[in-house]
């Protein structure tokens, strides 16, 4: 059967809709502790311009962001506050790694620098680099993007890997028949009815 | 530039030549003076109210543990500033545990506050009668002190001991 679309509708996916959206209008929270945050503003400045890819908005406050810019070295008396800026971050938000010191803690391997936040905060992406040039930086937020228009949805799922995983075994293992929907895509629909 | 030879002469005229050394840098940029722990604050004391060292420019510690040729574990170090002659002198005291404790010279300087902070953090050297003395860099519930030489330069787990944030927490 062949569907006659007008000329000004194009047909897409609601996932893929939402991704494209996303990714081209990324809000960073820039965690700067060290040297890297100095090559982050250089980025955000003119001449490298990260407006260019949509992300020029630096927030000061977690709650207007959806990508955190960890670039500089974290310590342990830094992660609790790390953590807490992570989680009070709206979703969907993804993080990138930027340089050495926050990948891997770099030359600082002594008792008080975290040696990598990936750690104890999910990372999206990392940027190799001591500290990395702007270039890389936008490359990485290039490559985020790719990613976010490859594995992003409208709900979020692909942030609950290991419960969809969970919930492929279950099915698998009890051989049920009916396979149950994604909670937070019941809880949608269930809100969506009740109004 | 400077008036050390006066300064000197009055330490000699006030504590005698035994208890304390003077020596000095090559280029005699660096001037400084070797005194026992239980009369540093007398010195201090002394140098403030009587040859116008009116700046505690630092303060701060060195650990000589497997240190060659060291007699004593703990060399605290008292940057002296005379701001009227630009006049500087370094105090220089030893300590052996466990007597880890001098008088604190925040009754003469204010910036000892802080300078004696981070060496009790630091090192765990007491500062009888500071107003003060908390852990300042850092957190009020670290165990040891790092700078000490027999302490693991990758630390006791305290880089390791946090909470792991997943996607699905967070």
């Amino acid at each position: 059967m062949e569907l006659a679309v007008p000329e000004n509708v194009a047909l897409s996916k609601l996932d893929e809709l939402a991704s494209w959206c996303r990714k081209n209008s990324l809000w960073p929270m820039p965690f700067a502790t060290a040297c890297c945050g100095i090559e982050l503003m250089a980025t955000g400045a003119s001449k490298h311009d990260i407006a260019r890819f949509g992300a020029e908005v630096f927030r000061f406050s977690p709650r207007q962001c959806d990508l955190m810019i960890v670039a500089g070295r974290v310590v342990m008396k830094m992660l609790p506050v790390l953590q807490r800026i992570w989680l009070q971050m709206p979703e969907p938000k993804w993080c990138i790694s930027m340089g050495a010191c926050a990948s891997t803690g770099g030359i600082f391997d002594t008792y008080s620098v975290v040696q990598g936040i990936d750690r104890f905060i999910p990372v999206d992406m990392y940027v190799p680099g001591c500290p990395p040039r702007p270039e890389q930086l936008i490359q990485a937020v290039i490559d985020l993007q790719d990613k976010i228009q490859r594995e992003g949805t409208l709900m979020g799922a692909e942030f609950h890997e290991r419960q969809r995983q969970a919930e492929k075994r279950a099915l698998v293992e009890s051989a049920a028949p009916r396979p149950r929907p994604l909670p937070i895509l019941a809880q949608a629909a269930a809100h969506l009815t009740a109004n | 530039m400077t008036d050390t030879p006066a300064t000197l002469e009055k330490l000699t005229a006030r504590f005698g030549e035994r208890s304390w050394t003077f020596s000095e840098s090559a280029n005699s940029a660096n001037r400084r003076i070797v005194v026992p722990s239980g009369q540093v604050f007398q010195f201090l004391e002394f140098l403030k109210t009587a040859c116008g060292f009116d700046m505690l420019a630092e303060l701060t510690c060195v650990d000589y543990l497997h240190f060659r040729g060291a007699a004593d574990r703990f060399g605290l170090v008292y940057g002296l500033a005379n701001t009227g002659t630009n006049e500087r002198l370094i105090v220089r005291c030893f300590l052996n545990e466990p007597d880890l404790a001098v008088p604190s010279a925040t009754p003469l300087w204010e910036s000892a506050n802080w300078f004696e902070r981070e060496v009790f953090d630091m090192f765990g050297v007491v500062f009888q009668g500071h107003p003060d003395l908390r852990r300042i860099l850092l957190p009020d519930e670290f165990e040891g002190h790092p700078l000490r030489k027999d302490y693991p330069l990758r630390g006791r787990g305290e880089r390791h001991n946090f909470q792991r944030i997943t996607r699905e927490d967070s």
